[in-house]
């Protein structure tokens, strides 16, 4: 049976117009093997929810530079659980000041990624949740 | 096992319609068990759907032309589901799906329903996992089902030609043509387009495939007619000629019921996808009994020249017991 592949969307909500980091980082979990679906920049939380739940990914990342993560993480959340996907990984990265992580994973973010994180350390933090979430046989064995 | 029936009859406009349709097409492209008995079930289903193949270099436009020809197919009142490919990074297996970022157009329309697939093994897996997410999207009850592949490989191909119509995607610019000839595009061709019309070269271009195609051999007076492939241009980020593609397309699908050759096509499918599912299946069946060992043993005689590869795979069939079956 073939491996089970990890597939994750990688989405750019709110009005801020680059997404180099985003790049950066669908890139580094290609090259780790992931299936990476790039959805572009000025997604609203709606727009992500549906592209997340018709792409049936295990992982949502969320590039946020503009300031609005209080609102827009939060929000996708809110959707994602609604459509009954409680299970999939919520991923911010960007610019998120130390007081408002604690918050943010209250929101139900599994974890926040500042703009200096190794893409490497991203790609374990994936495997590593993915496998206690889902069992290993979902995923094969780590390498 | 779940009723996947039940699951897609909450309807595909449905939040939880779609869920159900993402999760089977997940447990279609990893071949799961679950996967193999809902597209048992969901079979007598199917059949509805016209299907049209999108296919082309990168870059050419085809997910712009996707989404431009899925908004005229809503206006029309059809609902769409898109199957777009992309291939998978053959160092890491990984794949970077990017068509969603062309078709943010299409966002929140109940009416369509987007799945981005990476080509992933070239084991000739692509073509068996997209005709069945196909499948799926059908008996989801989708009234069409466009599929975007990349033009280049050998199954991208195939799966272009499994469509009722085949729409190849060209773009202005020297060679164009020639390199379409070299791929085996134009050979599959229904419906082409030159895309970027507003770029230089369109004439050119356009000249040089309608050339091409008149020189194809006219069908004696009396004989049944022959489908020419149109030449349409289009500027996709801009809905030009978007129209005149659609009725390039409804043509096609006319002539294939008024030919009777919708139903030869459909035919050819089956035929085609029993074939495969055979002989993967023979040859699985072989090999499990071959063993590792004797399979071993064969290569091992044969890499030193003690047997030739046509006799050793000769004394493996005969070793099956399946009658005069012989090597080739
Ligand atoms: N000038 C021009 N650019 C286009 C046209 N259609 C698509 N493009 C652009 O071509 C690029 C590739 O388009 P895309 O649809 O992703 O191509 P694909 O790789 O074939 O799916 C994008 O930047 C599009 O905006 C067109 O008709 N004219
Ligand atoms: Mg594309």
């Amino acid at each position: 049976m073939p491996e089970r592949k990890i597939r994750v969307l990688i989405a750019k909500p709110g009005l801020d117009g680059h997404d180099r980091g985003a790049r950066v980082v669908a890139r580094a979990l290609r090259d780790a093997g992931m299936e990476v679906i790039y959805t572009g920049l000025r997604q609203t939380p709606p727009m992500i929810a549906e592209a997340a739940l018709q792409e049936d990914v295990d992982v949502v990342g969320l590039s946020i530079l503009s300031g609005a993560h209080m609102t827009l993480a939060p929000r996708v959340v809110e959707l994602l659980h609604a459509q009954g996907m409680d299970d999939v990984l919520v991923l911010v990265g960007g610019i998120i000041p130390e007081p408002d992580i604690p918050l943010l994973h209250a929101a139900g973010v599994d974890q926040v990624f500042g703009p200096g994180a190794a893409t490497g350390d991203i790609v374990a933090y994936i495997r590593a949740h993915l496998q206690a979430r889902l069992g290993r046989a979902a995923y094969g064995e780590p390498p | 096992m779940n009723d996947w029936l039940d699951l897609l009859g909450a309807g595909p406009d449905k939040p939880a319609g779609r869920r159900a349709l993402a999760r089977l097409i997940t447990h279609i492209e990893n071949d799961t068990a679950e996967g193999s008995s809902a597209l048992a079930a969901l079979y007598p289903y199917t059949g509805r759907a016209y299907r049209i193949g999108v296919t082309g270099a990168g870059g050419a436009g085809k997910s712009t032309l996707v989404t431009a020809l899925t908004c005229a197919l809503r206006a029309r009142g059809q609902t769409v589901g898109i199957i777009a490919v992309d291939p998978t990074s053959p160092f890491s297996g990984g794949a970077l799906l990017g068509d969603r970022v062309r078709m943010h157009k299409l966002a929140g329309d109940p009416g369509v329903f987007i799945r981005s697939m990476a080509s992933r093994g070239a084991r000739g897996g692509l073509a068996r996992a997209t005709a069945d997410v196909a499948l799926a999207m059908d008996a989801a009850g989708f009234d069409i089902l466009i599929i975007e592949t990349v033009g280049a490989g050998q199954s991208e191909v195939e799966i272009a030609r499994t469509a009722h119509t085949a729409v190849v995607v060209e773009a202005p610019g020297m060679g164009d043509a020639v390199q379409a000839l070299k791929a085996g595009l134009l050979e599959i061709a229904d419906v082409l387009v030159v895309n970027k019309a507003d770029r230089p070269g369109v004439r050119a271009t356009v000249n040089a495939l309608q050339t091409m195609f008149e020189s194809m051999p006219h069908p004696p007076p009396g004989a049944p007619p022959v489908w020419f492939p149109p030449v349409i241009e289009t500027v996709a980020t801009k809905d030009d000629g978007i129209e005149a593609l659609l009725d390039a397309i409804d043509a096609h699908c006319v002539y294939l019921n008024e030919s009777n050759k919708r139903a030869e096509h459909e035919r050819a499918r089956v035929e085609a996808d029993i074939m495969r599912r055979l002989r993967d299946g023979l040859l699985g069946a072989a090999l499990d009994c071959i063993g590792a060992a004797g399979w071993e043993a064969a290569v091992a005689q044969v890499a030193a020249r003690q047997t030739d590869p046509q006799t050793a795979a000769g004394a493996l069939i005969a070793a099956l017991g399946l009658g005069e079956a012989k090597a080739r």
